[in-house]
């Protein structure tokens, strides 16, 4: 699978697609970058340059943007999502123990993917659901009043 | 349906999908957003299922609603016309409810809610405590219809507001009903709504926007989400009408990124207003035209803030920029703009309809109408709730609320999230309004109301919202670049027992200067939870820096964690565990945490049955343990010594 990323090559027809229902337009770059990501599942370095000529904008105004909002990822994501909550409730429910547990189990840190590419693991402000406090989602599965002896056995299903 | 183009036609469809309407109709109600999380999806599939094999199709409709605001019992349903009210239920309960209540008309016992005060069961949603101590006016179809719906908005006097100020009143008559309502912003500033509108009315220039501040940042704030999601048509009507009383053509609606069905449900709600011709060109006939965009979010708080927001519509950076001048009067691409947050625009069309002297009943002197708030933390309820403002908190918190969890202790509230403060008890009856939270160091912001009992650290709690709002600082302006990080650093010092007495006047002296020289909304109020937090708790500061104790065993290097020997079963489960190999013993042994290679991860004590509770965690005191694993046998149980 590792191998796989690697040697996937950029479909650029892919992005030309994208770029040419926004060319021209003022104030799209946001936009245009959330279909791009969508598209490819991060922004890779050779599209940017794509951007930037299509909206007549600088690489560094498209750098800038990019590094800017957490949503944007400038490097392959792994298979699976991690999204350890980090808002308030969660906070004051042990949220921090969870994170740990995470992290210690997959040897990443908040931010990185596992050098296999089955996990990225992020933490998110808010997920909306404080009801659940603690809670982790995994892709779209949430796991609620989670606690760190229960991160492993739910990692565990994940392929 | 075609397009609707004058205001009797508007009235002769509400008829007609009013006609086909039979109010005696059995309807299962289910929260289709947030009890999602608990498999709501399941519960739906099943009830349609049930009902298509006992062949009911006729007989009951399932609807998929909004959030009905009691988040802590989900997932949640509810069965009209009776208003009977089941919780946390599966898809396996589905086949029983359909059989005694669809079918028999009885009540299914083990779903009904029960008073925890009480102890009294209480099967229908209208007597349930948490239901009944609520106002609901801008939440009252939210959890009732269906929100992709937009017949059953219409049938709800959808569109009826809007109709209203088109045929009848003049845009001037608009914006001094609102001002007379006493409206204040509800994103957190408290602006009054009816002179924003009259000073971007008046501004020059023939180009206007209208903009929806959907970015709801804040940790622990889900109302706006709940609004989008359970009834968008509101706020698509609600900016309607501050289009037509402000005169603009173009809307835009920023989002969080992070709520897809608020942005999944806006953009059904707004394809459907356009293909009945109250989006679009010469709505109901008159020379009002609007588009509406929607805007997604890219994951940045600071885009709350309405200058940085406007940024970020323009396809850049969210940095906030100086005011003035002010959107009203240079916003969006140097245009006049009117920036309101969803609730307040939500709460528009009650006004038009019942009148600003209807609206301004609920309130206080100073503040009118009914605010949401989330109720989250260590609190029994958690959800959402609506009530007048000018509500004392402490009614909120535990008549609504439901109260603390377990029988514990109250420490404080933390109002309006990371830019709030905290409340402590002494302060609970005081009225929730701007000015009387301004005045203890909190503020009423967005509504997110976290509870804190006595098992929180308030030093903790402050480095949490400092790092939360150090990491979303955008860097433009030192005070709050800088600022934010020296006090994050020295809270992180102090939560880790390295903490000097100096430290809490540093605090406070840097607090104020980053509170009263930053530029933008996120640098003003993010030093309010450690200003409050050292007023109202200053000797949680004293025991972490003088006596590197936690008294609430949170600060993980202040803590230990020990097994109890006369409680420990020798199970060997915290043993397998453990990922640091510090707990020794066997099988029918005492266990023991080596302190030395013990990580202080928790795991002993979250996978410890909860029969034994043999782990503890403690700061600031020793628990004697032998030095080796004994038998279990030989340590006297019941602790008796």
């Amino acid at each position: 699978m590792k191998a796989g990323i690697e040697s996937q090559k950029l479909d650029l027809t892919k992005l030309d697609k994208i770029l040419s229902k926004y060319k021209g337009q003022a104030g799209v770059l946001i936009s245009v970058l959330q279909e791009v990501q969508a598209e490819f599942g991060w922004v890779p370095r050779e599209a940017i340059k794509g951007i930037a000529d299509a909206l007549e904008v600088s690489l560094g105004q498209v750098y800038g943007v990019l590094t800017f909002y957490a949503q944007f990822y400038l490097t392959p994501r792994g298979r699976n999502t991690i999204r350890v909550c980090r808002g308030t409730a969660c906070h004051v429910r042990g949220t921090n123990a969870n994170l740990r547990a995470v992290e210690r189990i997959l040897v990443v840190k908040e931010g990185e993917t596992t050098s296999d590419f089955k996990f990225s693991l992020e933490t998110v402000a808010c997920l909306g659901t404080c009801f659940l406090a603690p809670v982790m989602m995994v892709n779209r599965n949430y796991y609620g009043k989670l606690t760190p002896g229960k991160v492993e056995t739910i990692l565990k299903q994940y392929d | 349906m075609g397009k609707i183009r004058t205001a009797d036609e508007l009235n002769s469809l509400r008829q007609s999908i009013m006609e086909k309407i039979d109010p005696n109709k059995t309807c299962v109600r289910i929260c289709m957003t947030g009890c999602r999380a608990y498999g709501a999806e399941e519960i739906r599939d099943a009830f349609n299922e049930e009902i298509r094999r006992r062949g009911l199709e006729d007989k009951v409709e399932v609807r998929e609603t909004g959030c009905h605001g009691f988040c802590a019992r989900a997932p949640v349903i509810v069965i009209d016309p009776q208003d009977i009210f089941y919780q946390q239920m599966t898809a396996d309960d589905v086949a029983d409810i359909v059989d005694k209540t669809l079918v028999k008309g009885d009540i299914v016992d083990r779903l009904v809610y029960v008073d925890p005060a009480s102890g009294e069961k209480i099967p229908f949603a209208h007597d349930v405590p948490f239901y009944k101590g609520q106002t609901k006016n801008v939440l009252r179809k939210c959890g009732i219809i269906d929100p992709t719906n937009i017949s059953h908005y219409i049938a709800r006097d959808g569109y009826a507001a809007l109709s209203k100020v088109l045929t009848t009143m003049t845009p001037e008559q608009v914006i001094e009903t609102v001002e007379h309502s006493g409206l204040r912003g509800r994103g957190g500033a408290g602006f009054p709504t009816g002179r924003k509108w009259g000073l971007v009315r008046s501004a020059p220039g023939d180009t206007k926007y209208l903009v929806c501040n959907g970015d709801e940042g804040d940790p622990g704030a889900f109302m706006d989400r709940a609004v989008l999601e359970g009834d968008p048509h509101s706020v698509l009507e609600g900016m309607l009408i501050a289009a037509y009383a402000i005169g603009v053509k173009v809307g835009y609606i920023y989002v969080r990124a992070e709520y897809p069905i608020a942005v999944e449900h806006l953009k059904i709600a707004i394809s459907q207003a356009e293909e009945l011709g109250f989006l679009g060109e010469n709505i109901l006939g008159s020379e009002l035209s609007l588009e509406i965009r929607v805007k997604e979010g890219a994951g940045a708080f600071v885009c709350g803030e309405e200058t940085a927001l406007l940024m970020s519509i323009e396809g850049k950076r969210g940095m906030p920029r100086p005011r003035p001048p002010f959107p009203a009067q240079s916003g969006l691409w140097s245009k006049p703009t009117n920036i309101n947050n969803v609730e307040t625009y939500a709460n528009i069309t009650s006004i038009i309809l019942n009148g600003a002297d209807w609206y301004s009943r609920v309130g206080t002197e100073t503040s009118k109408g009914t605010k949401i708030f989330s109720l989250a933390g260590k609190i029994n309820n958690t959800g959402l709730v609506e009530v007048p403002i000018g509500i004392p908190m402490r009614k909120v918190i535990f008549d609504i609320g439901g109260g603390i969890p377990d029988g514990r202790k109250f420490k404080a509230v933390q109002m309006g999230g990371p830019s709030g403060g905290c409340v402590p008890e002494r302060h609970l009856d005081l009225p929730i309004d701007y000015g009387s939270l301004d005045a203890i160091g909190s503020i009423m912001g967005s509504g997110g109301m976290i509870v804190t009992d006595e098992n929180t650290c308030m030093v903790d709690m402050a480095r949490y919202f400092l790092s939360f709002t150090q990491s979303e600082s955008c860097g433009k302006c030192t005070p709050c670049r800088l600022g934010t990080k020296v006090m994050l650093d020295t809270l992180t010092r102090i939560t880790q027992g390295e903490g000097s007495e100096k430290d809490i006047e540093l605090l406070e002296s840097l607090g104020k200067q980053v509170r009263d020289t930053s530029l933008c909304g996120l640098g003003r109020t993010c030093p309010n939870p450690v200003l409050t937090t050292i007023r109202y708790f200053r000797d949680e500061y004293e025991a972490h820096i003088k006596e590197k104790r936690c008294p609430a065993v949170v600060c993980d290097a202040l803590c230990s964690y020990y097994i109890l020997p006369d409680k420990c079963q020798g199970c060997l489960i915290c043993l397998r565990a453990c990922p640091s190999q510090a707990v020794k013993g066997g099988k029918r042994m005492v266990h023991i945490i080596d302190q030395s290679k013990c990580i202080k991860c928790g795991i002993c004590l979250s996978v410890c049955p909860a029969r034994f509770s043999a782990v503890v965690k403690v700061s600031g005191e020793h628990v004697s343990t032998p030095e080796e694993p004994i038998s279990v046998s030989a340590v006297m149980k019941g602790g008796s010594a």
